[in-house]
This record gives structure tokens, C-alpha cells and sequence, in this order.
């Protein structure tokens, strides 16, 4: 007898678990879907192609441990001699876990002098950033920096 | 009343690289934000912004959500002769603004 109490009480227990599991389903929901590695992938595929992604030549200064995600200030620069023939068309930058994959796409040319960005940018949680550089002689050249939000971005309530 | 600031050398020697750096008030709404009764707020940003040297566009950026409010955006460029640069901003619900800053190159 007394354990079948207990075990209505569990199952009650088990029950009130999972309709609160459900109840709060909806205000998970409210909140955007995230960006993905995938969708970052994707993204990616999308500006590159089929090209191969090496690593190096790009530099992306970025602070690793981010209070407000808000306002990051980012630094995208690229080892290139910037001349008709060997320069940086563009520079992509990209995110896995802001609602959106983009964070950026810079186009420049030879006129540059300097192959070099910056700007400030919104993360809505710590996560991977990587940047890639299209240089004229059609390959890509990429970076990827780790970065520690604590206040995330994009997906506070406005009051 | 948007308003831009723009941040570029008045003097430069002929083939100096130079920074040029911009800023375009604006509170880039990213579309993905709630009011508490779980309203989305549209979103309004700048998308696309590019800076000319004397009618030659010499950068272009595509902004997205993920740019913060108040786009800063800094580049280089050579410094190749006198004139003028201009700066133009564009996005969401039509917004459209210039500015333009002259250089002299000796």
C-alpha cells in the first residue's frame, strides 16, 4: 500500500514534470533559431563555392572574452602586397550561433594599399568566428577565432 | 536626422596609404528582438554601404543584423590624387544618406 502511494507520487511527480517540460516550450521558442555550424558551413559554400579554404594570410583581432556582446570591435586584416596583380577582392566574415550566419562582407581592390577592416559587430553568445579573404588569384585564405561573450546580443527583450 | 561622421586625413603625400574611417548614426534594429508582450520589433538597418574617390568606388561593405548600432567602418586607401570622397549608406524603410569629405594630395 505504502508503496504504491509512493509510486503515484513519483508518477504524479514524473506527470507535473513534464507539463511544466511543455509549458515552457513556448517561450523557448520565442527565441529566434540560432545560426549553426551548418548554416555557418553553408554561408560559406555560398561564398566560396567549391574552393578549397586554406588557413593562414588572414589575421582577425577580435578580443577573446567578450563583457557586451553588443559592441565587439573587430579587426580583419590580410598579408597581401595589395598590386593589380596579387590583392585582396574581398573579405567575409562569418558566425555560428548569432540568428544570422553573416557578420560581414567587405569588397576592396588594389587601390587599398592596406588590406585591412574593422569594425563592430553584435554576438549573441560565445562562439566560433571565421573570416575569409578572397584574393585575386581566386583562392581563399581563412581564420577562425574563439570568442567568450557574457552579455549576449540581438535577442534581449526591449522594455 | 541621421548624421554621419567621417574621419579622413586633410594632407596626405602622393601614394601614403591612409585610413578613412566612418560612422553613420543609426540603431540598426536586427528584426530579431521581442517586446515583453512578444512582439517582434521589425527590423531596420543600413545593408549596404560604399565609399567613392573622386567617382571610383574604392570599398563596399553588406551590413547585416550582426553589425552594431551606429556602424563604424574603417579602411585604407592610396592617396593618389586630389579630390573628394563619398560616402553612401543604405538600408531598410528607404534609408538613403551621403557625406562626403575632400582631400589634397601633394
Amino acid at each position: 500500500m505504502h508503496g504504491r502511494n509512493t509510486s503515484t507520487r513519483r508518477r504524479f511527480l514524473r506527470l507535473a514534470g513534464s507539463t511544466a517540460v511543455i509549458g515552457a516550450l513556448p517561450i523557448v521558442s520565442l527565441r529566434p533559431v540560432e545560426a549553426t555550424p551548418e548554416t555557418m558551413a553553408t554561408a560559406i559554400r555560398a561564398v566560396v563555392g567549391g574552393a578549397l579554404v586554406q588557413t593562414g594570410k588572414v589575421k582577425l583581432d577580435i578580443p577573446p572574452l567578450v563583457e557586451n556582446g553588443n559592441t565587439v570591435p573587430m579587426t580583419v586584416s590580410v598579408a597581401s602586397p595589395m598590386t593589380a596583380n596579387d590583392h585582396v577582392k574581398s573579405i567575409h566574415v562569418f558566425n555560428e550561433k548569432n540568428p544570422q550566419p553573416n557578420l560581414g562582407n567587405f569588397f576592396l581592390g588594389p587601390r587599398a594599399g592596406r588590406a585591412q577592416v574593422s569594425t563592430r559587430v553584435r554576438l549573441a553568445d560565445s562562439q566560433k568566428i571565421t573570416a575569409i579573404a578572397h584574393l585575386s588569384d581566386g583562392s581563399f585564405w581563412s581564420v577562425t577565432a574563439e570568442v567568450v561573450v557574457t552579455l549576449a546580443a540581438c535577442t534581449e527583450e526591449v522594455i | 536626422m541621421a548624421a554621419a561622421l567621417i574621419n579622413v586625413p586633410k594632407k596626405a603625400k602622393r601614394g601614403d596609404v591612409i585610413e578613412i574611417k566612418t560612422l553613420m548614426s543609426h540603431i540598426m534594429e536586427t528584426g530579431y528582438r521581442h517586446t515583453t508582450s512578444g512582439k517582434i520589433v521589425p527590423r531596420d538597418i543600413i545593408t549596404s554601404f560604399a565609399c567613392r574617390y573622386n567617382g571610383e568606388e574604392i570599398f563596399r561593405a553588406d551590413l547585416f543584423p550582426a553589425t552594431a548600432a551606429n556602424p563604424f567602418i574603417s579602411f585604407f586607401t592610396i592617396a593618389t590624387e586630389s579630390g573628394k570622397f563619398d560616402f553612401e549608406w543604405i538600408g531598410d524603410n528607404g534609408f538613403s544618406e551621403t557625406a562626403a569629405a575632400s582631400i589634397i594630395v601633394e
